[in-house]
């Protein structure tokens, strides 16, 4: 028998597109609280490996574990859509794109789900977006349509929606690397608050010094495998890998 | 040109003319639903149901309108479909209708943007509950003034049903030629009532399209 105690547990993930193998053989625990950065070159599978978390991207070998239970567990199709619609309740996700949705409010992007899933009224689903998006700095601009939202204010709102979920754990697929420059900060900030209230979180990043401020652990990937894995004091600022070197020299010049 | 004589049949031309909307209204219907079950069969899951929308869609837009009706109304008989023009003429351009209609739904709801399904999907809901709620709301939006043209095009589309003598707006002009020998007049006044009905709808649909848009 194998430990189950791990908040996330990853094994063995094996991920193809057809003949495309992007994921190869990847392990990964994520304790409750932690704030795991996964850095690496563009292709080299981040996105899918956060995608295949919650499902989205579905692994075709290994296993995702979460609290315990299995996210990619072997069951007939109508199960399998009520187990998976379950457990991503519980874990937020947020786009490079932001993926709000445009024909909604500020508001109903956050109230929606809850509503829906949770059954919330209508009073208790709109304090709670009140709260939520107090929270991200966003209150003053509930009533807006996201058309009318600057980038860095569509991704505190996109951020809201998702923790209105309650969820216990937040995926971040490059949540800034859209944004233009100035706006970066908002948003790292609403993450960095996030991690202050010990939210377990799974950053994928191309912003180094976010990573190396707010990580536990740092991932570097690279074609599909983990490279070399650490606290971000060691993958920064003493790697082990050529792989590793090679790439932080590329992203750390542009950075200082 | 002859007004007061198309002054006299004028009252006779605007009963027809109810026809034609009458018409034009139960082939949108039968259009529109024949369009939506087109849509989720072409968008289906199951390769069966995706070849019959494509079957479908190819065989009505492929072949004439005209022949479509001639098969219905002349043909039907042949094979047990007893019809009389009217009804030929709702079911053949309704289900002609529904061909291009599936292509107009269908259209819009593949334009919008996976992320937003996925963003859906993300938060717990389900395939069919992020459809209606996040996918749909939206691709309406943008069905509007594509299914207008098809609305523009029906109504003209019509005007074929005199073929199978169906007593509408083309059908009654060429019956007042045969008594008035005046076809410029005849087909005139015809032409301005259809473009008084297209203008209509047009408007009507161009009021639609602003009021679902979102600011
Ligand atoms: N849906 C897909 N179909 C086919 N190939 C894909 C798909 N998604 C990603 N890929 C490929 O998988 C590889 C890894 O992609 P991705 O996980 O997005 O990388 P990263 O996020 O690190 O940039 C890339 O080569 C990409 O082209
Ligand atoms: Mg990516």
């Amino acid at each position: 028998m194998s430990d189950k105690s791990h908040f996330v547990e990853i094994r063995h993930a094996q991920k193809s597109f057809g003949a495309l193998e992007v994921l190869k053989d990847i392990s990964l625990n994520v304790e409750r609280g932690q704030i795991v950065a996964i850095i690496g070159p563009s292709g080299s599978g981040k996105s899918t490996l956060l995608r295949a978390i919650n499902d989205l991207d579905p692994l075709t070998g290994g296993e995702v574990w979460l609290d315990g239970v299995q996210v990619n567990k072997n069951l007939p199709h109508r199960q399998y859509e009520k187990h998976i619609n379950e457990m991503r309740q519980d874990v937020g996700m947020v786009f490079q794109h932001f993926n709000l949705f445009p024909h909604l409010t500020a508001r109903e992007n956050v109230t929606m789900a809850p509503k829906m899933l949770k059954g919330l009224s209508s009073a208790e689903a709109d304090k709670l977006a009140e709260e939520q998006l107090e929270k991200v700095g966003m209150l003053d601009r509930i009533e807006y349509y996201p058309s009318r939202l600057s980038g860095g204010q569509k991704q505190r709102v996109a951020i809201a929606r998702a923790l209105a979920m309650k969820p216990k754990l937040m995926l971040f697929d490059e949540a800034t690397s859209a944004l233009d420059p100035e706006l970066v900060d908002e948003v790292n900030a609403v993450m960095k608050k996030l991690a202050e209230e010990h939210m377990t979180m799974i950053i994928v990043t191309h912003e180094m010094d976010f990573a190396a401020s707010v990580c536990d652990r740092v991932l570097f990937m690279d074609q599909g495998v983990v490279v070399e894995e650490g606290p971000p004091s060691v993958v920064f600022k003493n790697p082990s890998k050529d792989r590793t070197k090679e790439f932080l020299r590329k992203h750390l010049a542009g950075a200082n | 040109m002859d007004i007061d004589l198309m002054l006299r049949v004028y009252p006779f031309f605007l009963e027809a003319a109810w026809t034609t909307i009458l018409l034009s209204v139960l082939t949108a219907l039968l259009g529109l639903t024949m369009g939506t079950l087109g849509a989720a069969a072409r968008l289906s899951r199951f390769a069966v149901l995706r070849f019959i929308g494509a079957a479908y869609v190819s065989f009505f837009r492929g072949t004439p309108a005209l022949i479509q009706l001639f098969i219905l109304y002349f043909g039907g008989p042949q094979i047990g479909i007893q019809l009389d023009a009217f009804e030929a003429g709702v079911i053949g351009l309704g289900i002609n209708a529904g061909a291009y209609m599936t292509e107009t739904i269908r259209g819009a709801i593949i334009s919008i943007d996976k992320g937003q399904k996925e963003a859906g999907r993300t938060l717990g809901l389900s395939n069919w509950q992020s459809f209606y709620k996040i996918t749909l709301p939206q691709a309406g939006r943008l069905m509007v003034r594509p299914l207008g043209v098809n609305l523009n095009m029906l109504i003209k589309a019509t005007a074929l049903v005199a073929a199978i003598s169906v007593v509408e707006l083309t059908y009654t002009a060429q019956r007042y030629i045969g008594s008035t020998y005046k076809p410029f007049e005849m087909f005139l006044l015809a032409g301005i009532l259809y473009m008084i009905i297209i203008y209509a709808t047009g408007r009507g649909v161009a009021w639609l399209d602003r009021k679902v848009q979102i600011t």
